[in-house]
C-alpha cells in the first residue's frame, strides 16, 4: 500500500523539531526579512481604508485633532487649569493611547482577521503582527499633525517652566530632551508586537479573550492619566509620596508606556523611573511571547 | 537541492464548538475533572501517517475523492500545517495557488493584488515591478489590472494568480483543483508555461480531476483515500486503480499523438 517511492526515503527524521525556540526566533527573524511585503500591506490598509472618501486618510487627522480639541477644553475648565498647557497634554497623551488601544485590541484579533492569508500562503505568522503595528504607526504619524499644529499654537507657554495644574510638580519646558521621543516610542512599539503576538494566539484559541479586552480598555483610559494628570493625584493625597492612592497611577503599566513618549513631547521631566519600569516590560514581555510563540506558533494556522 | 519529506505525519484538527472555545470550560474543567467525553475537543484526523519523499524533478498528480485529503495534503507540503504527529521537511521556494477567492483582497486592484502575492511568495517590490507587465500580457487582462479585483470573474482571477505564480520561478509549485476554471484558449497557453516551469524548477504536486491535464503535466501520482495514501506509484498505474479502468487508452483514441511522455514510476 505505501509509496514505492518510501524505498530511498532518508531513515531519520530532521533535526529541527516544530516546537522550539530555534523556530520561534526564525519566525520573528523571517518576520523582519519579509519588512517589504507587511511594509507594503499596512500603507495599503491605511489606503483601503479611505479609498472612496474624498479627503481619505486626512480623516484620521481630522477626527484625533477634534477629539484632542473638546476633550482639552472640557476637562481644562473641569480641573480648572490652563487650556495652553493642558490642551497639549491631553493631545499628546490621546495621540498616544490611541496607539496603545489600537494595538492591543487589533492585536488580538490579528490572527482571526487574517484566516485566510494564514491558510493560503506560508509566512511567518509574525508577519501579519508587524502589518498592523505598521498600520498603527502610519496612524500615530498622522496623528503627529495634530501634535505639531498644537506645539505651533502653544509654544509659547509649553517653552518655559510651567505648571500643568496648581499641585502638579513644575516642567522644565521643552529642550533638547524632546529627541527622547523617538527611543520613547521605539520601545513602545517592540512592545506592541509582543502583546500583539501573545494576545493574538491566546485570543485565536480561546475566543472570549477578544470581547473582555474591548470592554477592559475603556477602563483602562479612565484609570490612566491622560485627560487628568497625575498631579491631580497629589492634591488628592496633600503631596505624601507614600500615600496609597498614588499607586492608581504607579500600578498602571500603561502609565509608564504613555510617559515615555509624552514627557519628552511636552518638555516634562523625564523621570527614568518608567523608562526602568518599561524596560522590565520589554524583556518579561517578550520572554513570554517567546514561549508561546514556541509551544503554539504551528497550531495558529490549525485554530484559526 | 529542492525536495519535501514527510515522516509519518499527521494532521488533526480540533474541532471547537462554541463552548470548549471558551477559557471558562477549561476551567471548570479542570478543577471538575472529566465526565465522560464532555471537555475533550472533537478531532477530525484530516491525514492520517504519512510518508513522502518528493525531489527536483518530481511531478506528482494528486488524485481522490472529496474529502480525501488533497488540499489539506498540499497544505501540509506547503508548510501551512506543520503535522501534528510525524515530521516534515521542506527545502526550496514554495508557491502554492489554492481557493482562489481567499488570500486576495476583493477591494484592492488586480495590480496590487499582483504586487501582494509576489511579496508573499519572497519576492521583493523591484522584481515584482519588473515583472508586472509580463504577467499583464500573459494574463490578457489589460486594462483590468486597474479595477477591483471583486470586478474580476474566477476565470480572471485564475489567470492572475497562474500569471503571478509562473512568473516568480517558484521551486515547488503546488496546484489546487481551482485552476480548471479558465478557459481552453487560456490553459493552453498556461500549460506552455506551466511545463516549461516545471522542466526549470523541479517540483510540482497538482491536485485535478481531469485525466488530460494529469497526463500532460505529471508523470507519477498520489491516490489519496480518507487521509491516507491509498497508492503511490506512476501516473497511469494509479489512475487505472483508482478509476478501475486505464483512462489513457480511452484518451489516445481522442489524440493519436502519445500524450504520455514516461512513466516515472519505472
Amino acid at each position: 500500500m505505501q509509496a514505492t517511492s518510501t524505498l530511498d526515503h532518508p531513515e531519520a527524521p530532521p533535526a529541527v523539531k516544530s516546537r522550539s525556540f530555534k523556530r520561534a526566533f526564525a519566525d520573528v527573524r523571517e518576520a523582519w526579512d519579509h519588512r517589504e511585503l507587511w511594509g507594503h500591506l499596512g500603507w495599503q490598509d491605511i489606503k483601503q481604508r479611505y479609498r472612496r472618501s474624498v479627503i481619505g486618510p486626512l480623516w484620521i487627522t481630522i477626527s484625533m485633532g477634534t477629539t484632542a480639541l473638546a476633550l482639552g477644553l472640557l476637562y481644562s475648565v473641569l480641573f480648572k487649569t490652563d487650556v495652553a498647557t493642558f490642551l497639549p497634554y491631553v493631545t499628546v497623551g490621546f495621540i498616544v493611547w490611541n496607539f496603545i488601544v489600537g494595538c492591543v485590541t487589533e492585536g488580538t484579533d490579528v490572527f482571526i482577521a487574517n484566516e485566510g492569508l494564514i491558510k493560503h500562503l506560508p509566512a511567518p505568522i509574525t508577519v501579519h503582527v508587524m502589518r498592523m503595528v505598521w498600520r498603527q504607526v502610519l496612524f500615530l504619524l498622522h496623528n503627529l499633525v495634530v501634535y505639531a499644529v498644537v506645539l505651533a499654537i502653544f509654544f509659547g507657554s509649553l517653552s518655559g517652566e510651567y505648571r500643568i495644574g496648581e499641585n502638579s510638580p513644575l516642567q522644565p519646558g521643552l529642550s533638547w530632551t524632546i529627541v527622547l521621543a523617538i527611543p520613547g516610542f521605539v520601545l513602545l512599539a517592540v512592545n506592541a508586537v509582543w502583546v500583539s503576538l501573545l494576545f493574538g494566539v491566546i485570543s485565536t484559541r480561546f475566543r472570549d479573550i477578544p470581547p473582555v479586552v474591548n470592554s477592559f480598555i475603556n477602563l483602562v483610559f479612565f484609570m490612566t492619566p491622560i485627560v487628568w494628570d497625575a498631579g491631580v493625584l497629589n492634591r488628592v493625597t496633600g503631596g505624601g509620596d507614600g500615600d496609597w492612592r498614588m499607586l492608581i497611577a504607579e500600578l498602571n503599566p500603561v502609565y509608564h508606556f504613555v510617559e515615555i513618549v509624552r514627557a519628552p513631547l511636552l518638555g516634562h521631566v523625564v523621570d527614568w523611573h518608567h523608562w526602568a519600569i518599561v524596560g522590565g516590560f520589554t524583556v518579561f514581555g517578550w520572554f513570554a511571547a517567546l514561549v508561546i510563540l514556541r509551544n503554539y506558533r504551528a497550531r495558529v494556522s490549525y485554530w484559526v | 537541492m529542492v525536495s519535501i519529506d514527510v515522516w509519518n505525519a499527521s494532521v488533526d484538527f480540533p474541532i471547537f464548538d462554541a463552548k470548549s472555545r471558551s477559557l471558562k470550560k477549561l476551567a471548570l474543567g479542570k478543577v471538575g475533572g472529566k465526565i465522560g467525553s464532555e471537555g475533550r475537543v472533537p478531532i477530525i484526523e484530516a491525514l492520517h501517517d504519512i510518508t513522502l519523499s518528493l525531489k527536483d524533478g518530481d511531478r506528482v498528480g494528486l488524485v481522490g475523492h472529496n474529502g480525501a485529503g488533497k488540499s489539506t495534503l498540499l497544505r501540509l507540503l506547503a508548510g501551512i500545517y506543520e503535522p501534528t504527529r510525524g515530521h516534515s521537511r521542506i527545502v526550496g521556494k514554495v508557491a502554492p495557488v489554492f481557493d482562489l477567492g481567499v488570500g486576495m483582497d476583493p477591494e484592492i486592484s488586480g495590480y496590487e493584488n499582483i504586487m501582494i502575492r509576489g511579496l508573499f511568495l519572497g519576492m521583493t517590490r523591484k522584481q515584482m515591478e519588473k515583472r508586472v507587465d509580463d504577467i499583464a500580457e500573459f494574463t490578457e487582462l489589460g486594462d483590468y489590472l486597474q479595477m477591483p479585483l471583486r470586478t474580476y470573474s474566477t476565470g480572471m482571477r485564475v489567470r492572475l494568480a497562474l500569471g503571478v505564480v509562473t512568473s516568480i520561478n517558484p521551486e515547488i509549485l503546488l496546484l489546487d483543483e481551482g485552476i480548471g476554471a479558465v478557459d481552453a484558449a487560456f490553459m493552453a497557453k498556461a500549460r506552455d508555461r506551466l511545463k516549461d516551469l516545471v522542466a526549470r524548477s523541479g517540483l510540482l504536486v497538482f491536485a485535478n480531476h481531469s485525466d488530460e491535464f494529469l497526463a500532460e503535466f505529471c508523470d507519477t501520482a498520489i491516490w489519496m483515500d480518507e487521509g491516507h495514501v491509498k497508492m503511490h506509484g506512476g501516473l497511469r498505474e494509479v489512475l487505472t486503480s483508482y478509476k478501475g479502468f486505464d483512462p489513457f487508452e480511452r484518451m489516445h483514441e481522442h489524440n493519436p499523438t502519445p500524450v504520455l511522455s514516461g512513466n516515472g514510476g519505472d
